[in-house]
């Protein structure tokens, strides 16, 4: 965070420098406040000197007095509100601005980067980072500029007044300060200890309740809640002197204050004592208006200190937020043509590619399919599957060679045009939470009801969206809801019926799908290859035994090709995987 | 009790002060003599005052806040809760006690400033005024003594507290069966561990040191006013009362609101989720314009219910602050009549300023700390809830014997989950030798994985009976049982640690070479290579590996036990054909020959088993093995047709 400090502010103004109007306007009116506020003290202070004591009250000076004092407690307080609204209405839309730039970023980030960073962390950077960084760096400029308006007024203010008393003040206020960070200093450490141990414990937590089956099933929990108390016997020791330790800080400084106030009203009435009589005597107001000050005046050093934690938070999370908005975005290919609709031949010419500059994974991969063909791709999990639907629809581009569609290189068609060619259905079903009809028209939002309904119809799923609650108004919750895989699988179908594409790529589903729903997903998968050029990450038997080309991959590679009874007779990896099945 | 003898020091200086001061004996006739007995009144005023009061107001905002927290009133488990509070009845009485001294003190520093005023400077007496200044130190330094031991106690006495409650919902949460555990989820228990925990302790920390000063600063405030002076203090009596109004007016208002804005940020949060997850399938159909489209519109929506809801709450200290100086002002003019009377002196006027500013600080901290309580309270709620949930399954005491004639039967057993409207499983009769292998298949929900669960008696049956060596389950003590059981469970879990402490969770005793041996079998010997060794370390959940990897160790863990009977629940779903049909070799050359059952929806998993389970909808299709299955019943031809094509039969 240090090395990025700087910049980090520099990029914080430019998101900032939009409301520069408002905020300098927050400024001024802070400043106004805080001086009107100062004031009122004094006000009241004069008030009181006019009631010297029975019979000798003048009331006419009090009531112009008193009636300057609720105009000048009036004018703060709506200044503050004033204040108040511009601060929280820039927060607000600073906090929404990063949010639209980091959602729209996030749209042109590279599948590299959104593949090697988890979900929940690139979610917690847009939500809560940003909170974060709006609450403490504009919550926290209001406050530290207040606070500091205020020190400088009350010292001005106090030094009018009577410079003694205001030495006193001036002088014992710093130790507070000190005691302040001489406790936060001494507890950081256990604080450390405290946040360590319960990281500890939650993470034992949260994977013994998630697998409380694994342990149930083993009869672990005894053991488990031994080593449950030991942590839990931990905690309670770090929590209990962290708490203690940590909450040491208000009564010290109050005791240092009640000390300052000590001081004052000492100083104060002594110097009344001597001054009474003289021609400028201390009065008993100025002394009941300085020790108000007292009473106020630690504060705004307690809450810059404060503030100071937060604003180094805020940063942090602000740093984390930029370097989402910096990550480089997809190459533009705004230049590029689009590819019109495709007859479907599709050509690797000498393709290479890595995840890892420093692993290579598929070298000289040359692959043709005509239009219509089938290529299967089969292998042990984890071989490698998917990179080739990855290179297929541009997620990743190729390093070396190229993929040529209707002899035109993919790399210099735009990706938009290259992928309404490519219709997908992905084993990992993700549905939007939305209605079904806004799912199955998610890449056509203008289809009409009849064809929304014929592409239902099309993938099989016509008759159990029927019997939703709600039919094609369904909505459906997060993470496909109450429907089942096989269900949600038919839905994405439908979603590519829609606008049938003339290249597809399929990966078949090996999870749990109840027969019935099986045989319909067949069926529709087998409409919608027909005359299709189509990629099948496989795992049924049929499919391999009817595709056109298999390739069999291992480990990134692909070790064999060809059709089902030439791999058979060439007795390799074709061959024992397919017999090992049987 | 305290405060009378402090107070002493008021009269004392001037019963034998033989000069008299300048606003003389007239014009300041009578409060000196008459205070103590007047101050002890107040006190008691106050002290009585103070406990009538507090728990009505406390109970009254409290019921404000349980209707906007949704918390039914006869859900209030608290109660049970407190039990665990036991070892701290010293710390719970001490620690209040030790802040309410401290808040005492706070209340009477104005009105040792009054005494400076108006006998210290009104009459020039210096060392009076030096003693004065030193009780004034002497307070604080008490003060700061009081409220370090209250912390003390309160810190002790939370977190001990919490330590105590952390441990039975552990232990508790251990006990549960799956019943509860798929009512309750995972994701709430784990909530319930830590988050409520946390807010529990800082509920009873903020209440130990807090609840009772705050409202005590308040009305000490206003009590000790109206000793000052009856007819001002009528002022406090008001301004307390419309401060507490408009607080708790603009929290109620906000409430309600801040809820808005959490759905909105619940939206947000749920499109960016969904825009990351679903990123291949948003750039397939090119919606990333729409997506950003929306996106916008939510966030706008967000931004806009923020600013409402900030404004409102915004309002809090300028409101607050307006009413406290108005008060003052009426309270300075008041005062001015009452001193040219000589009902008053200027002393106490200044007092009576400085009490004012007292309220205010401490009205606002109590509106932060009952909204806070009423959080700690839902969610101690929450916890009593769970401790209150019985498990459904209660051990028996029989140990299963290590041998009979059946290794398992099912005698016309049936399993409903609780609230379920038809049975998952129903009347399933079949009995299983030692070293035969069973196959079960059926699509999902046809209830394959609620069948194998009743056997380690994770559920029970609603009808007929399951044995395990001739045992009825529900007779068997639980551990003896399951530890004739080896399970390999449809998600792979792994935990933190090292390979060796993970399979030792199969059998704490077995060796090294027993494990390695387990290993072999499970086909799992490359993955503990990968990892180093038995000593490799796995992180949370199996992370750092793939799901065939996971499910490995998972089979080998099971197999460390040598188990009586062996479950596999579609455990060979990660693994690719190849090593699935090595395992299924090396499982029938075990020299324990258990019972294997092996669930699956692939035919290739189970085509070789001894005899096959065909389950349709919980109701038992066919048994048979897979030639005669493909003769006999239809649901098995209609599976096998689907995945092999009609050539391979």
């Amino acid at each position: 965070m240090a090395k990025g400090g700087k910049s980090t502010l520099k990029r914080i103004m430019a998101y900032v420098g939009r409301y520069r109007f408002p905020m300098v306007l927050s400024v001024i009116m802070a400043a106004c406040q805080v001086g009107l506020s100062l004031y009122v003290p004094i006000l009241i202070g004069q008030a009181i000197d006019l009631i010297v004591g029975a019979g000798r009250v003048d009331f006419t000076g009090i009531r112009v007095i008193l009636l300057k004092t609720a105009a000048a407690a009036a004018g703060a307080a709506a200044l503050q509100w004033c204040m108040n609204l511009i601060n929280n209405r820039v927060t607000c839309r600073v906090v929404r601005d990063m949010r639209n730039s980091a959602f729209e970023k996030l749209n042109t980030l590279p599948l590299s980067y959104l593949d090697s960073h988890p979900a929940g962390e690139t979610v917690n950077r847009l939500i809560s980072d940003a909170d974060q960084f709006s609450d403490g760096l504009l919550m926290g400029f209001t406050r530290f500029f207040t606070g500091a308006v205020t020190i400088v007024g009350t010292l001005f203010f106090m030094l009018s007044i009577n410079v003694h008393i205001a030495l006193v003040v001036i002088l014992l206020t710093p130790l507070s300060l000190f005691i302040a960070k001489f406790i936060a200093k001494r507890t950081y450490d256990m604080f450390l200890l405290r946040s360590r141990t319960k990281a500890e414990q939650t993470a034992f937590i949260d994977e013994m309740i998630s697998g409380h089956k694994t342990v149930a099933a083993f009869g672990g929990e005894e053991k488990n809640l031994i080593r449950f108390d030991e942590i839990n016997t931990r905690l309670e020791k770090c929590s209990m002197s962290a708490t203690f330790f940590s909450s040491l800080t208000n009564p010290s400084t109050r005791f240092l204050n009640n000390c300052i106030y000590a001081g004052v009203a000492l100083t104060g009435a002594l110097i009344c004592i001597s001054t009474a009589g003289s021609a400028a005597p201390f009065t008993v107001g100025q002394l009941s208006c300085f020790l108000s000050y007292a009473n106020q005046y630690t504060k705004p050093f307690n809450e810059i200190s404060g503030v100071i934690t937060e604003l180094q938070n805020a940063l942090a999370c602000a740093s984390r937020l930029f370097e989402l908005l910096e990550e480089t975005s997809e190459q533009s290919d705004s230049g590029n043509a689009d590819i019109p609709h495709a007859k479907g031949d599709v050509r690797f010419n000498d393709v290479s590619f890595s995840y890892q500059p420093d692993r290579p994974l598929i070298e000289g991969l040359d692959i043709s399919a005509d239009r219509g063909q089938r290529v299967a791709i089969v292998g042990p999990t984890g071989c490698g599957k998917t990179t080739i639907i990855n290179l297929l629809m541009r997620f990743y581009d190729v390093t070396g060679g190229e993929i040529l569609i209707d002899g035109q290189d993919i790399s210099a068609v735009t990706r938009s045009s290259l992928r309404k060619n490519f219709g997908m259905v992905l084993q990992d079903t993700w549905l939007k939470t939305g209605t079904v009809r806004e799912n199955i028209s998610f890449g056509y939002p203008d289809a009409t009801d009849e064809e929304i309904r014929a592409a239902a119809k099309a993938a099989h799923a016509h008759s159990f969206i029927k019997r939703l609650p709600d039919g094609y108004d369904t909505v459906i919750g997060e993470e496909g809801g109450s429907l089942s895989e096989g269900q949600k699988q038919l839905l994405c179908i439908a979603r590519v019926m829609l606008r049938l594409p003339p290249m597809l790529i399929l990966d078949e589903a090996t999870s749990s799908i109840d027969t019935r729903t099986e045989v319909r997903i067949q069926r529709a998968f087998d409409e919608m290859m027909k005359g299709r050029t189509c990629f099948i990450v496989a795992h049924r038997l049929s499919t391999v035994r009817e595709a056109d080309m298999i390739l069999v991959m291992k480990d990134g590679r692909i070790i064999e090709r060809g059709r089902h009874e030439e791999l058979l007779k060439l007795d390799g990896a074709y061959a024992k995987l397919y017999n090992s099945a049987f | 009790m305290l405060c009378a003898p402090l107070l002493g020091f008021h009269p004392r200086p001037h019963e034998g002060s033989a000069p008299r001061p300048r606003k003389g004996a007239a014009l300041d006739p009578q409060p000196f003599e008459k205070r103590p007995a007047k101050t002890l009144t107040c006190v008691c005023f106050a002290l009585i005052s103070f406990f009538v009061l507090l728990p009505l107001a406390v109970a009254f905002s409290g019921n404000i806040c349980y209707n906007y927290y949704n918390v039914p009133k006869e859900e209030i488990y608290l109660k049970k809760l407190l039990k665990y509070m036991k070892g701290y009845i010293k710390e719970c009485i001490l620690g209040p006690l030790f802040k309410l001294l401290e808040a005492l003190l706070e209340l009477l520093v104005p009105l040792v400033v009054a005494a400076v005023i108006d006998n210290g400077i009104a009459r020039g007496d210096r060392s009076y005024t030096v003693r004065m200044c030193l009780l004034l130190v002497g307070f604080g330094a008490a003060g700061l003594a009081f409220s370090l031991t209250a912390q003390y106690f309160a810190a002790k006495a939370s977190v001990g507290f919490v330590t105590k409650v952390r441990h039975a919902l552990f232990k508790h949460i251990g006990e549960l069966s799956f019943t509860e555990h798929d009512e309750l989820g995972a994701s709430t228990l784990i909530t319930r561990m830590t988050g409520d925990m946390e807010q529990v302790q800082s509920g009873v920390n903020l209440t130990l040191r807090l609840l009772l000063r705050s409202p005590f600063v308040v009305f000490g405030a206003m009590i000790t006013a109206f000793t000052v002076d009856r007819k001002c203090a009528m002022i406090f009596l008001y301004v307390t009362i419309i401060l507490l109004a408009v607080v708790f007016a603009i929290m109620l208002i906000c409430i309600p609101l801040y809820k808005k804005v959490q759905k909105k940020l619940d939206s947000v949060t749920l499109i960016t989720k969904e825009d990351l997850t679903g990123v291949r399938v948003i750039r397939a159909f090119c919606r990333e314009k729409e997506e950003t489209e929306d996106f916008r519109k939510r966030n706008a929506g967000l931004c806009a219910a923020q600013e409402f809801v900030g404004n409102i709450s915004l309002m809090m200290n300028p409101v607050t602050y307006i009413i406290i100086n108005l008060a003052v002002i009426i309270l300075v003019h008041n005062g001015a009549l009452r001193v040219e009377t000589g009902d008053l002196t200027v002393g106490e006027v200044v007092a009576l300023y400085n009490l004012m500013s007292q309220i205010l600080v401490e009205v606002i901290k109590l509106a932060d700390m009952i909204i806070s309580l009423t959080k700690s309270i839902a969610c101690g709620n929450r916890i009593q809830a769970v401790l209150d949930t019985p498990s459904s399954i209660i051990s028996g005491s029989g140990t299963v014997p290590a041998d009979s004639g059946y290794a398992v039967e099912f005698i016309g057993a049936g399993l409903r989950y609780k609230d379920a409207a038809e049975n998952a499983v129903s009347d399933v009769t079949l009995a299983v030798k030692k070293g035969e292998t069973i196959g079960i298949i059926g699509g999902t929900g046809s209830g394959k994985s609620s069948l194998v669960n009743l056997i380690p008696r994770f559920y029970d049956t609603c009808s007929g009976e399951v044995r395990v060596n001739g045992v009825n389950v529900k007779n068997a003590d639980l551990k003896s049982l399951r530890s004739r059981i080896g399970i390999v469970p449809q998600k792979a879990v792994l935990f933190k640690g090292t390979i060796r402490e993970n399979l030792l969770r199969g059998n704490e005793n077995a060796s090294d070479e027993e494990i390695m041996l387990a290993a072999k079998t499970a086909q799992a010997l490359d993955v503990i290579r990968v990892k180093g060794g038995l000593d490799g370390e796995i992180e949370a959940g199996g992370r750092d590996l793939s799901g065939g990897q996971r499910q490995r160790l998972t089979i080998a863990r099971a197999l460390v036990r040598r188990p009586d009977i062996l479950i596999l629940d579609d455990s060979s779903s990660a693994l690719d054909q190849a090593t699935d049909a090595a395992l299924r070799r090396s499982l029938r050359e075990t020299d324990f020959s258990p019972a294997v059952f092996i669930v699956s929806q692939r035919i290739a998993s189970i085509a070789h088993a001894d005899r096959i389970v065909v389950l349709d909808d919980g109701m038992v299709a066919g048994i048979g093995t897979n030639e005669e299955l493909l003769g006999s019943c239809d649901v098995y031809r209609e599976i096998y047709l689907s995945q092999l094509g009609k050539e391979a039969v």
